[in-house]
């Protein structure tokens, strides 16, 4: 009840708020967007692990017991809440991600798949990713996994290198990688991804490149690659800073990189974003939508999703984040429906800071007609064509405007992380300029604990 | 009375806060509880009999006005708290611990920064004497405020460690006090610990000092061994003030604070006279007239009298509302006897500069008044207003010495609770100028260069000058061989070299400032295993052939990095700061070249090579909201960065590379 009211609440406050900033403002300025604005991608996370890896600080639990029975009749509850909630009626694509989804049952993947077509259209073709984890166990379920649905497999072999998979603490070696890659590519011909990381442990520049050889063999038409973080609090973290350990410097990293680009690029796979490669159109239908600052909802613990709520009368995108604990998660789940914990507003400002960020690291970049979707009333030129600072990144060859729209150039791509807090900060004094970024302050840090205590 | 009454209602001791405006209220209330405990028996039990006190009962030939000097730690506090129990100023109590040493700083670093002074009356063959002890600072930092102490007095007591022997600050306050022609009591104390020799210390004292071995007095002031002994010295050898009281008023103001509530107190001398409550005075360097709102006795707490007489050494309050008013060293006399003024002191000369900047600019006005107030109490921080394009508005403080600066900066923090970078620290250089139009520009031929960006051109002077010090190192013979080529490597020339005993050895060597401002006396404790003590003196100028330092990043120069170093430093001095830069500025998309320059020849080279991958793998799970708040943060920091050419360097990189290490 209490609930209701607080939405009701929010729907005058908006209300309220739209005429203090001007309907000019709003109608010019369309932060939610009609185009699409009852489709978007799903977002499953399924929390547990086996076991612990060395290197991950993800929301991941190693569970004593789990109920499967439970976890299904929650996510399917949340995706049903959600969905309502979004009025989303086109589900594009269905991403299994963890933990270790391959761990769920076939069966709990085709329950939350029936839910989402029974609340939501999804087209035959839509891309279905299962994560998988390339364990003997794993390998066996995937033919019910296809059966249950998916039709996609990511796996995460992460290395074809043994000594490398024990430092990493995985619970497979090279030989299971082979077998279950294969495996998948028998079930999903043309939709197997991949995951592959480098600046490991040890790893020389070499030993990379002859590693990324051997997977060209036995991949199928997608790789992505992830140069390993050391993420504070992890047993990796600690025995590189006790130095039983020792990791590629930045440069060795980069050359890695590099190398990695080259090679791929020379057996005709095409690097669509900073991380992911493709042949024959391959591409990750799910990841590019988020690239494309498509609705995405997410479901399960710790899960994070970007729409607009909009049978509550919302009209701006939320970032939203669903409880981590699994527990917990679950019990909110039970008793109001879904485990959302942290909701955030996204103002326009904030929207279009999400759209370049995300849009730059495809090779592709932010077309004028994408950016033109989020800020009518300013094309690319406008904003960034007069800058100095711009003006430098462009003579440098790292970054392209033009007709197309706003591009890293292959080096600039690399630099990403470099470039980006200048354009942010162009962006920011345009919209200042404009006197729009004062929406912000009506609007946004609105950020709202749903439950209540 | 006013503040008699306050006291009561607080159950705090006002007074004393009063005398210390400068503690905030959480170090009173810690130091209350070692104050309360005399503070209330003077002030509960004698408080009547006090107030009516008659100083007229002390006549010049019952007065002894006198110091106690000694190096750092030889316990020259601890003497003085024991003299303070034997005549009853303060209760005999195991918690008299530096009842002189009332500020936090003191306390922590066992040193005496501000000179304070104890009326003491002190039972003698049936007569009863005023002694004044005059605490004084023990670091040559604060030798300036030594020798203000010591003007006033007649004698002082020369302690040393009976362990340790004289030491270098032993050497420079015996000569202060020799120079003022004051009676020396050398007293030998620590004569219980365990390897005290007194005797070596006597031999010590005789060859260097010149005092026959027989006029030492051995104590231990922690035990109170023989402490009677040096009060009676105090009475038989050290002679009264000669001063009339049949003559015209004349006192010297030889210290002063600042009370926020009844402006400045100052400490004055009575060299003839009398003066009572309501006179009309004069201070002779402003021409100013005041009248006496307030005066009396420092026991060390105020006592208030009706009048002072010659020879007396108490407070007085004449509603001087700044520090400025009551200039140390100026002599205060009746309006209608006026008197010819006393010579004065040189004021306290800035030895050490250092730009000071608040942390955030935000706080700027807030350190502005913490500043300020710290330097009302302080006069010998010279302040001048600064500011770097890197840091922001600041200052540029002068220093007397490098400890004295730790301890104002110490003080900020403690008593004021602001937090400064601190840069690191320049000593005061001179240029002779040859270009006519320069000279006309600066009224002067001789320019003193604080900011080394005004350091001007060797071909506008004919030449440059440089602070030197005479310094003094007294150590055990063992490490002389090291000891030498220190001092050589820090352009010292050595001037002179004795034993003072069987294998203690004094050398004297004149030093450039700037070599010794850093972290030489570090140096020399670490290679002599803390047993080498140093001092210094100011020596004047010397010639030096001085340039300047310019470094440049990616071709162009950084102001705030410039420094001037002497010719033979360019290059290792042009290195280090190199280095210190690299690491503190990360790296960017493009190559950074840091030099550093002596005209236009780069002396020195470093490179930062340019990223070659900066991307985050990936965004697991749609969670971007992580990555997006490190690239807004990273924009922010962006917006706050100096920019020099197509390079952002980072506050941080400026406090790293400037501050002192």
């Amino acid at each position: 009840m209490k609930l209701i009211c607080r939405y009701l609440l929010k729907q005058h406050l908006s209300r309220c708020k739209r005429t203090l900033i001007g309907d000019i403002l709003v109608r010019s300025v369309a932060t939610f967007l009609p185009t699409h604005a009852d489709e978007a991608s799903l977002y499953v996370h399924w929390p547990y692990c086996l076991k612990r890896c060395s290197y991950c600080n993800f929301n991941k639990y190693i569970p004593r017991s789990q109920n499967h029975n439970v976890m299904t009749e929650c996510l399917q509850k949340e995706t049903r809440t959600l969905l309502k909630l979004s009025q989303i009626s086109r589900i594009s694509s269905v991403f299994f991600g963890g933990g270790t989804p391959s761990l769920a049952q076939p069966s709990t993947i085709a329950a939350v798949l029936e839910t989402v077509s029974k609340h939501a259209h999804v087209s035959g073709d839509a891309e279905v990713t299962l994560e998988v984890n390339p364990t003997p166990a794993g390998k066996a379920s995937l033919r019910d996994f296809t059966l249950a649905g998916v039709n996609r497999f990511s796996i995460g072999i992460q290395s074809l290198n043994d000594d490398h998979l024990r430092t990493l603490g995985r619970d497979h070696n090279s030989q299971h990688a082979l077998q279950t890659v294969s495996e998948a590519r028998m079930l999903c011909p043309g939709r197997v991804s991949v995951d592959v990381m480098f600046a490991l442990p040890g790893q020389s520049v070499k030993s990379w490149e002859d590693e990324l050889k051997k997977l060209l063999q036995v991949c199928d038409d997608h790789v992505s690659l992830y140069q390993l973080t050391l993420e504070r609090g992890t047993r990796l973290f600690k025995q590189v800073e006790r130095g039983e350990l020792s990791v590629p410097g930045d440069d060795g990293a980069a050359v890695m990189y590099k190398s990695a680009r080259k090679v791929l690029e020379q057996a005709g796979f095409l690097q669509y974003e900073v991380s992911n490669f493709s042949k024959n159109n391959a591409v990750s239908q799910h990841n590019v939508g988020y690239w494309r600052a498509q609705q995405y909802i997410g479901v399960g613990p710790g899960a994070h999703g970007r729409f607009v709520p909009r049978a509550v009368g919302g009209d701006q995108r939320e970032a939203r984040t669903q409880a981590l604990e699994p527990d917990v998660w679950i019990r909110e789940v039970q008793s109001q429906g879904h485990g959302t914990r942290r909701r955030i507003q996204l103002d326009h400002h904030g929207l279009l800071e999400e759209v370049m960020v995300m849009g730059l690291r495809m090779n592709e970049g932010i077309s004028q007609q994408q950016w033109k979707l989020f800020s009518p009333e300013a094309d690319l030129y406008q904003i960034f064509g007069m800058s100095d600072n711009i003006q430098e990144l462009l003579a440098e060859g790292l970054l392209i405007v033009d007709d197309r729209g706003l591009r890293c150039s292959w080096e600039g791509l690399a630099l990403l992380d470099s470039i980006l807090p200048t354009l942010l900060l162009e962006l920011e004094k345009f919209l200042q300029s404009r006197c729009i970024i004062k929406t912000r302050i009506n609007n946004s840090k609105t950020d709202m604990i749903q439950r209540d205590r | 009375m006013m503040n008699v009454s306050l006291f009561k209602c607080h159950g705090l001791f006002l007074p004393f806060i009063k005398h210390c405006p400068y503690i905030n209220i959480s170090h009173v209330n810690r130091r209350c509880v070692i104050s309360d405990m005399w503070m209330r028996r003077d002030f509960g039990t004698k408080a009547s009999q006090q107030d009516s006190l008659d100083m007229s009962k002390f006549p010049v030939e019952r007065i002894r006005n006198f110091s106690i000097i000694a190096h750092i730690d030889h316990g020259k506090s601890t003497l003085a708290d024991r003299l303070l129990e034997m005549t009853g100023a303060i209760a005999k109590t195991a918690n008299n611990k530096q009842v002189l040493d009332k500020l936090q700083v003191e306390r922590e670093r066992g040193i005496t920064v501000k000179a304070q002074t104890a009326s003491l009356f002190y039972h003698h063959e049936g007569q009863t004497y005023l002694l004044n002890l005059i605490d004084t600072p023990g670091h040559v930092d604060f030798s300036y405020e030594v020798s203000r102490s010591i003007s006033a007095c007649q004698g002082v007591l020369l302690i040393v460690d009976a362990n340790q022997g004289i030491q270098a600050q032993t050497v420079a306050n015996f000569y202060l006090a020799f120079e003022a022609q004051l009676t020396i009591i050398p007293v030998i104390n620590k004569i219980d610990l365990k390897n005290a020799d007194p005797e070596r210390v006597e031999k010590q004292i005789e060859k260097v000092f010149d005092i026959p071995q027989e006029e030492c007095i051995r104590i231990s002031a922690k035990l109170g061994t023989n402490v009677d002994q040096v009060l009676q010295a105090v009475v038989k050898r050290i002679p009264p003030p000669s001063a009339g009281v049949d003559e015209a008023f004349k006192a010297l103001v030889f210290d002063s604070t600042f009370d926020h509530y009844r402006g400045v107190v100052a400490s004055v001398a009575l060299f003839g006279g009398r003066v009572s409550r309501g006179d009309k005075i004069i201070s002779a360097h402003l021409g100013k007239t005041y009248e006496v709102n307030e005066l009396g006795i420092l026991r060390p707490d105020e006592h208030p009298t009706e009048t002072l007489y010659a020879g007396q050494v108490g407070y007085v309050i004449a509603g001087m509302k700044e520090v400025k008013e009551a200039q140390v060293g100026d002599t205060l006399y009746l309006q209608k006897q006026p008197v010819e003024a006393l010579p004065g002191f040189k004021p306290a000369k800035a030895m050490v500069f250092a730009g000071m900047y608040p942390v955030d600019q935000s706080e700027y006005s807030g350190l502005h008044s913490a500043v300020e107030k710290l330097t009302l109490n302080d006069s010998s921080v010279s302040v001048q207003r600064d500011s770097s394009i890197a840091l922001g508005a600041g200052w540029r403080l002068g220093f007397l010495g490098l400890l004295h600066m730790e301890v104002f900066n110490q003080r900020l923090e403690q008593e004021y609770n602001a937090s400064v970078i601190i840069t690191a620290p320049t000593v005061p250089y001179k240029a002779v100028l040859s270009s006519a139009k320069l000279i006309k520009e600066h009224g002067t031929e001789t320019i003193t260069i604080i900011n080394p960006t005004q350091f001007p051109e060797r071909s506008q002077v004919t030449e440059y000058l440089e602070p030197m010090v005479m310094g003094t190192i007294i150590a055990p013979d063992d490490f002389t061989g090291k000891i030498m080529s220190l001092c050589q490597n820090r352009r010292g020339v050595q001037k002179n070299m004795f034993y003072i005993d069987d294998h203690r050895l004094i050398m004297k060597y004149i030093f450039p400032l700037n070599e010794i401002v850093v972290d030489f006396y570090d140096e020399l404790k670490s290679m002599s295993s803390g047993y080498a003590s140093f001092d210094y003196e100011d020596a004047g100028y010397e010639s030096a052939e001085l340039i300047k330092i310019d470094f440049l990043l990616n071709g162009r120069p950084v102001e705030e990095l410039t420094t001037i170093v002497h010719k033979e430093r360019a290059y290792s001095a042009g290195k280090a700061m190199c280095e210190r830069l690299k690491e503190s500025i990360p790296r960017q998309m493009f190559e950074i070249a840091i030099q550093a320059a002596v005209g236009s020849k780069i002396i020195a080279r470093e490179t930062i090579k340019a990223y070659r991958k900066n991307v985050l793998a990936k965004c697991y799970g749609g969670d971007i909201t992580r990555k997006m708040k490190l690239l807004k943060k990273q924009a922010e920091g962006k917006k706050k960065m100096r920019r020099i050419g197509n390079i952002d360097v980072p506050k941080e990189a400026f406090i790293n590379v400037l501050k002192r290490k």
